[in-house]
């Protein structure tokens, strides 16, 4: 127990996958301009990144270890990942349409999101058994939509003030990043 | 159009790191030191030129409904050249960029220059972005792993400026990359005339 435990901290703050790992970053800077969204994406993720990890530990441990095919790992993952979120589309479009009206919009955006190719990556190198593998992809993408949420929350009043004209954009969104990682440093000395 | 012109847009015009704002993740991950940045650089460019070429001279074979899948398939199998080969004959890079090696086929340029150029221009024009994109990409990736390592460590590319002392661990670290990033691209936006917002 408290080794799970310690790997949900780890996940969310220690080593936060965007302030610590620089994984996700795209959609970190693309999507954090409203809370709402920001929210929504991080839901999103949520899903998709704990289905693709179990599909992915299946994949490697019942296909691609046996058979010796480890070297077609990055395309066996980049395919099940595509897949995935193409059938979790339509089921969601045909099974709960308010779900579909929630998250829609973030799910083609989840295919390129580095962060849930990365987490199965990660799960496959370290041969995390699979519940372990599934908790660290839970926490991982609440660490994910933890940072989100949070920059989306100081984006929100940094519309509001007068940023230097050359820092407008993205360059502030960065630097605010840079000052929130600093802060999860802090973390860094805990240990469950 | 005009081939050098491909190229110096990639570079300076469409600088995919300071205008396009793409591949953050290995921008930041691979920077903390200027040998890094260029060597991921140099992998990056050489996955974007071979897929933007491949991918332009199968386009008319590539029914658009499913030309997404295919274009990820194509990139998937030259990253996974790249990776045998620095298995291979670079283990120690290859250790040091870890994860971000695989990760470059969710590297948001890559595709992003698939679907937006070598799906419109013949195969020349397509190696010729691929050229422009990825150098301007490496000089990126350069320019960020120098600034970090000479204010972080006092060296560029190994060689001492300044005591280690002097140096601040901070821009070696996670925080100093968002940073160092936050101001280039601010003072790309200030000196580059066209760009103003």
């Amino acid at each position: 127990m408290l080794t799970y435990l310690s790997i949900i901290i780890t996940a969310i703050f220690v080593n936060n996958i965007v302030f610590a790992q620089f994984l996700g970053i795209c959609s970190f800077i693309g999507v954090s301009k409203k809370l709402d969204s920001a929210f929504g994406m991080g839901m999103a993720v949520t899903f998709v990144m704990t289905i693709a990890t179990l599909v992915t530990w299946l994949v490697q441990q019942y296909l691609l270890v046996p058979f010796g095919l480890g070297y077609l790992q990055t395309i066996a993952f980049i395919l099940v990942i595509a897949i995935l979120v193409q059938m979790l589309e339509i089921i969601m479009k045909k099974i709960s349409p308010s779900l579909y009206a929630a998250l829609g919009v973030f799910l083609p955006l989840i295919t390129t999101n580095c962060a849930v190719l990365g987490v199965a990556i990660i799960v496959a190198q370290k041969e995390m058994p699979l519940l372990q593998g599934v908790v660290y992809a839970i926490a991982t993408a609440l660490g994910f939509t933890l940072a989100l949420c949070l920059m989306a929350g100081i984006r929100e009043q940094l519309e509001l003030t007068d940023v230097p004209r050359p820092m407008r954009g993205v360059p502030i969104a960065l630097v605010v990043a840079g000052l929130l990682a600093m802060a999860f440093m802090g973390f860094s000395g805990i240990s469950v | 159009m005009n081939l050098l012109k491909i190229i110096y847009d990639g570079i300076v015009k469409q600088n995919p790191v300071f205008v396009l704002v793409l591949g953050m993740c290995p921008t930041l991950g691979t920077t903390s030191s200027a040998i890094t940045g260029m060597s991921m650089g140099i992998a990056t460019m050489f996955v974007l030129m071979c897929s933007n070429t491949s991918i332009s001279a199968i386009k008319s074979l590539v029914p658009s409904q499913v030309r997404i899948p295919a274009y990820i398939i194509v990139i998937a199998s030259f990253v996974t050249v790249l990776q045998m080969v620095m298995q291979a004959w670079l283990p120690s890079l290859n250790d040091l960029l870890g994860i971000f090696i695989p990760l470059i086929v969710v590297n948001c340029i890559i595709l992003g220059r698939a679907e937006m150029f070598a799906s419109k221009h013949n195969p020349i024009e397509s190696l010729c972005d691929g050229i422009g994109i990825g150098l301007g990409f490496t000089i990126a990736l350069t320019l960020l792993g120098s600034v970090r390592e000479i204010l972080g460590a006092g060296t560029i590319f190994g060689a001492r400026i300044y005591p280690e002392e002097y140096g601040s661990l901070i821009f070696i670290l996670a925080p100093g990359a968002f940073i160092a990033l936050g101001f280039l691209i601010a003072i790309y936006n200030r000196i580059t005339p066209t760009n103003k917002p």
